[in-house]
């Protein structure tokens, strides 16, 4: 053990004053430097470790008692290498490791040349001293309906690689989320890196969000696309929505609505009503549930325009 | 902003030539600010210093049938649990606390529940442990059973037939007396003047509508917090944050049950107020807490508790009729209001009732006040407490009326503009105000004479806010060096040390920087009523000018008794002391400090005041918005600001107090609510969701001061700290209007709330 955090949570072991009194509740804090390393203490945990990237998320999570973070020992993953890698590679595809903070990435020459949209959500999460934390894995494997890179990750079409006691594999990024804070991650299995592949010709993206403010909230709705077009027409086109549904979601109606279409009002306006009809949202404090369905069609059509016009299109 | 650029359009008081009043020092407690060295309440620290934790109510409205400490009170590191039971009984009086009064009873029914709880984060009991987590742990070990009761949320349905009661003792005094009828009314007042039939006879043109607004909190950084420390002699200590150390202090020993002698209040610096530091919350609680442990304990609110524990300002519904001629004389007008009180009685309708008409001479009117107890915690002051509720009404009305008119809504209101000798509704009779003048400088303000920008809203709304006098203390003391040492008890929120410095070093003819002001305790200076009601540089800084009054008329006499000449032929100007007749006799102030102590000895002026001329305030708002046609989102193009402060002390401070004002209510008007459950649960208990406006949701403020001088003051002060929040609620609804056409008659504007309103 190189270590140890004082949070409020559910005890280890309590630690007494010199009256045998009770007083700090501990949680262990691990910081292995190999993926397997990493893997075994969360194999040997029962469940009851979490892997700690930036922290920006599970720390207050641990602090307010969140009854869905049941943690004894958390692993700090930012001295393993394979979590730290921007690797740019021959076939145009790119690797982000599960710990890298958004400030490196919305820096990195590459991402800011061969994949500018992910900076959308890079620069959108959170304030500059959060970014200098927080991650993209750890945006993804919070699981929040409402994580503002996930559509983006979707649209891009990034394939999650993730180590257990079994090995590696690979996820498809869509495949992620199985519902509010729940993934297809097991407690024994680490999140080591996001691989965006080569994207094609003629591709743009966009993420976008509708808060109340101008900062410091979370998405009524958000709407992250991608589109690859040539010779005026959609060849590929993807649509994933945040904050509308209990996971993120991906619109397969939406891609039907452009694929092999021109690009024009009427083809992105149709793509548009159907991400409005994937949307299942519920009414809460920060929307109802229709005003969120008219944010989906209002916030995939902008999306779209301006993912279009980053493709040199139309 | 510096010296040079202050430029205020209106100046009507400035007879006198100032030397230091309506400059910008810098302020005196700055330095500690910005390097964060000042002291806030959670700073505070202390040998052996226990953690104080509340436990609160899950239910808005249930029977507490018992309560079992036991398990808490065995866990390892757990020291104390109180209840209500552990107040002393005591006989019930109304208490002052400075902007608002209360019922003892009532005051300590909030404090801990006695037999019922009446809204969720009701505090029922306090725990002091080892550390903080440990009393949190303690909290989920007190056993309480409730009997849950039905709730009542709004004032419409407290008022309902059939309505629960929250109090089976409160009957409704209805115009003054004791009607007998339980009810949650407490009470329903009017104020007459004239007759409102005949006036509506008279009119050619008639808008009446119903306006509704939803609970919003002050929003102030920090969280309550207090440290208690009950000595074995007896005396109680108090740290914490308040607006009125006199008040904590006062409350205590009405609550406690013993003299006020017996209890110190020392206050911290304080992380904004705006009205809602006036009430005690922790500091009984915690004195409680440490009069069983016989050590300090320290309690500080989370940021939950303190939406959900402490007092924000009411949701209300307000109806408006008001009619005029055709040639724009307003002939009657009729507010009707309703205030959520919150769980006991004391909402600010009484308030609202003063401000509502008060910027019009009007010949008929008349206004109808409800005061309405409902599950949700007891409402405190907020900046001009209830009057941006009824301006959100009457201003928004008048607009209407000036529509229906085809009259300019400014010219609409100078037309019927209140002025000196006008009697309001409610009564009092105006001296010199500012109402017609914050118009006429609206109306000659480039932003209005400017052409809109394409899509955009414009709008306009003025307000009003009485401010109030009071009692305040002030010593001066003189130092060897010719600085002075200034003395006073006013919470510094806004930035009153330096007004009040101000204020001294004028007298006195010294520097802003030669005077060193300090707030005390309440061991130290006599007694201060609240930092409130916009009273503070007004009636501190008066006190601080007769103390200054007092320091110089015993440098004249000190002076004469050296030269040994009659003291009448002696004067004191600019800082210096001279004979009217005898050019060589002249001596500097910072002269004769240096020879006090061989001349007699210590210079120390005192004063006590409660001055009655408190001159109200005028803020009028100019609005561009323009409105995202999809998403209903609102972005403020431009935002001016124009208010009478009568002589502007600070003129920075009297700007920044107005920008603040002008945000806080931009945020009531567009995004911040009590989003409430069904069960009566606030769900929204965090910043990130509640949603004030960011620095980044915000145009650049503009502002003019206008300077129509207070008569009431020596240097024609009026208290400005509260009139800037009423305005902006009904001028971004005008400018609303303006845009779409729709009329928003229920807050918060939220965009969902827009796009209905565009749809339709």
């Amino acid at each position: 053990m190189s270590g140890i955090i004082v949070v409020t949570n559910n005890f280890v072991r309590d630690i007494k004053d010199n009256q045998g009194g009770s007083l700090l509740k501990w949680i262990d804090y691990q910081a292995p430097e190999s993926v397997a390393d990493a893997v075994k203490i969360l194999a040997d945990s029962d469940g009851k470790a979490r892997p700690l990237a930036g922290g920006t998320d599970l720390i207050v999570q641990l602090r307010v008692k969140d009854p869905r973070v049941n943690a004894e020992t958390v692993v700090d993953i930012k001295k393993i290498p394979e979590l730290n890698q921007m690797d740019y590679d021959k076939s145009g595809g790119l690797t982000i490791g599960a710990a890298v903070p958004l400030h490196l990435i919305y820096n990195n020459p590459d991402v800011i040349k061969h994949f500018p949209a992910i900076i959308d959500s890079a620069s959108l999460i959170g304030g500059t001293p959060i970014q200098g934390r927080a991650t993209l894995g750890g945006n993804l494997c919070n699981g929040a309906p409402s994580g503002d890179s996930i559509p983006n990750l979707v649209a891009h079409k990034v394939i999650a690689t993730v180590a257990g006691p079994n090995g590696i594999r690979e996820i498809p990024v869509e495949d992620v989320c199985t519902g509010p804070r729940q993934t297809s991650i097991d407690s024994n299995e680490l999140l080591v890196s996001l691989y965006f592949p080569n994207p094609g010709e003629g591709f743009g993206a966009n993420y976008i969000r509708f808060i109340p403010r101008n900062e410091m909230d979370i998405a009524v709705a958000g709407a992250g696309v991608s589109v690859n077009i040539s010779n005026g027409k959609f060849v590929d086109a993807r649509v994933c929505l945040a904050s509308v549904a209990p996971k993120p979601i991906l619109v397969e109606g939406a891609s039907k609505a452009l694929v092999g279409q021109p690009v024009n009002d009427e083809s992105i306006q149709n793509a548009a009503e159907a991400a409005r009809e994937a949307a299942s949202p519920i009414s809460d404090m920060r929307g109802t549930a229709e005003y969120r369905k008219h944010l989906c069609e209002v916030l995939t059509r902008r999306a779209l325009n301006t993912a279009i016009e980053r493709a040199g299109g139309n | 902003m510096t010296t040079t650029d202050y430029d205020p359009n209106v100046v009507l008081s400035t007879e006198n030539d100032f030397k230091v009043v309506g400059t910008r020092p810098v302020r005196h407690d700055g330095v500690d600010k910005v390097t964060g060295r000042a002291i806030y309440g959670a700073d505070y620290d202390a040998s052996g210093l226990l953690h104080g934790k509340i436990l609160r109510s899950p239910h808005a409205h249930a029977k507490i049938i018992s309560i079992d400490t036991s398990k808490a009170e065995a866990l390892d590191g757990v020291h104390a649990v109180v209840t209500a039971a552990d107040f002393p009984e005591a006989a019930d009086k109304i208490m002052e606390l400075g902007e608002d009064e209360t019922k003892l009873r009532d005051l300590r029914g909030n404090i801990l529940a006695r037999d019922k709880v009446l809204y969720v984060g009701h505090a029922i009991a306090g725990i002091a442990a080892t550390n903080a987590h440990v009393a949190e742990e303690a909290l989920s070990l007190i056993e309480v059973e409730f009997e849950v009761l039905p709730s009542v949320m709004t004032t419409d349905e407290a008022m309902a037939d059939g309505a629960p009661i929250l109090h089976e003792d409160q009957t409704t005094e209805e115009l003054g007396d004791d009607s007998g009828v339980v009810s949650n009314v407490a009470k329903h007042f009017q104020h007459i003047k004239g007759d409102i039939a005949e006036g509506f006879k008279q009119a050619d043109v008639i808008v009446e509508r119903e306006y509704n607004t939803v609970t919003v909190h002050q929003g102030y950084i920090a969280p309550h917090n207090g440290t208690a420390f009950w000595s074995a002699d007896g005396r109680l200590h108090i740290w914490c944050e308040t607006q009125g150390s006199f008040v904590v202090r006062d409350s205590l020993a009405d609550l406690l049950d013993m003299p006020v002698s017996m209890i110190r209040v020392t206050p911290t610096e304080i992380g904004g107020g705006f009205g809602g530091k006036i009430p005690i919350y922790v500091e009984p609680v915690a004195a409680l807490l440490s009069k069983k442990t016989g050590t300090p304990v320290k309690i500080v609110m989370t940021r939950k508790e303190t939406f959900e524990g402490s007092g924000p300002t009411p949701g209300s519904k307000i109806k408006i009729k008001v009619g005029a001629t055709k040639e724009g004389k307003i002939t009657a007008a009729h507010a009707w209001m309703a205030m959520e009180a919150g769980a006991y009685a004391g909402s600010p309708v009484g308030a609202a009732a003063q401000c509502v008409f008060a910027a019009y001479d009007l010949e008929n009117g008349l206004i109808d006040g409800f005061d309405v107890v409902v599950n949700k915690p007891k409402t405190a002051a907020y900046r001009a407490p209830g009057s941006p509720n009824a301006a959100f009404g009457f201003e928004q009305a008048l607009n209407e009326l000036a529509e229906k008119l085809g009259m300019d809504p400014i010219d609409l209101r100078l037309k019927n503009v209140a002025t000196e000798g006008t009697r309001r509704v409610d009564g009092p009779v105006f001296q010199r105000i500012g109402a017609k003048e914050v118009l006429e400088s609206m109306r000659e303000h480039a932003h209005y004479l400017s052409e809109k920008q394409e899509g955009s809203g414009r709008g306009v709304a003025i307000g009003f806010w009485f401010n109030i006098g009071f009692d305040s203390a002030c010593n001066i003391a003189l130092n060897k060096d010719g600085t002075v040492n200034l003395t006073e008890g006013s919470t510094d929120v806004g930035g009153s040390r330096t007004s009040i410095a101000m204020q001294a070093a004028e007298v006195l003819g010294i520097s802003a920087e030669d005077v060193r002001p300090s707030v005390v305790d309440t061991d130290t200076i006599g007694f201060t009523a609240v930092t409130g009601g916009s009273r503070t540089t007004f009636a501190t800084g008066w006190a601080a000018y007769e103390a200054a009054q007092d320091v110089k008329k015993q440098c004249i006499t000190r002076a004469a008794s050296i030269w040994d000449v009659d003291p009448d032929h002696l004067q004191m100007e600019d800082g210096i002391i001279s004979s009217k007749t005898d050019s060589e006799l002249k001596m500097t102030i910072k002269e004769l400090a240096a020879q006090l102590s061989d001349t007699g000895g210590g210079i120390t002026g005192r004063a006590s005041v409660k001055p009655r001329g408190v001159g109200g305030s005028f803020c009028g708002n100019i609005v561009d918005l323009s409105i995202d046609q999809e998403t209903g989102k609102i972005t403020i193009d431009r935002f001016t600001a124009i208010q009478d402060a009568g002589k502007a002390l600070h003129p920075s401070y009297v700007e920044g107090q107005m920008q603040g004002g002008s945000v806080q209510g931009i945020g009531w008007e567009l995004n911040e609510e009590y989003f409430m459950s069904d069960e009566g649960k606030m769900n929204n208990t965090s910043l990130l969701d509640y949603r004030m406006p960011t620095a980044l949701d915000l145009p650049m403020i503009d502002t003019v001061i206008v300077e129509v001088a207070n008569p009431g003051h020596p240097f024609g002060v009026r208290g400005i700290g509260e009139a800037n929040i009423v305005p902006p609620t009904p001028a971004i609804a005008n400018a609303v209007y303006d845009s779409c056409g729709s009329r928003i008659t229920q807050l918060p504007m939220s965009p969902g709330s827009i796009l209905e309103a565009l749809k339709s």
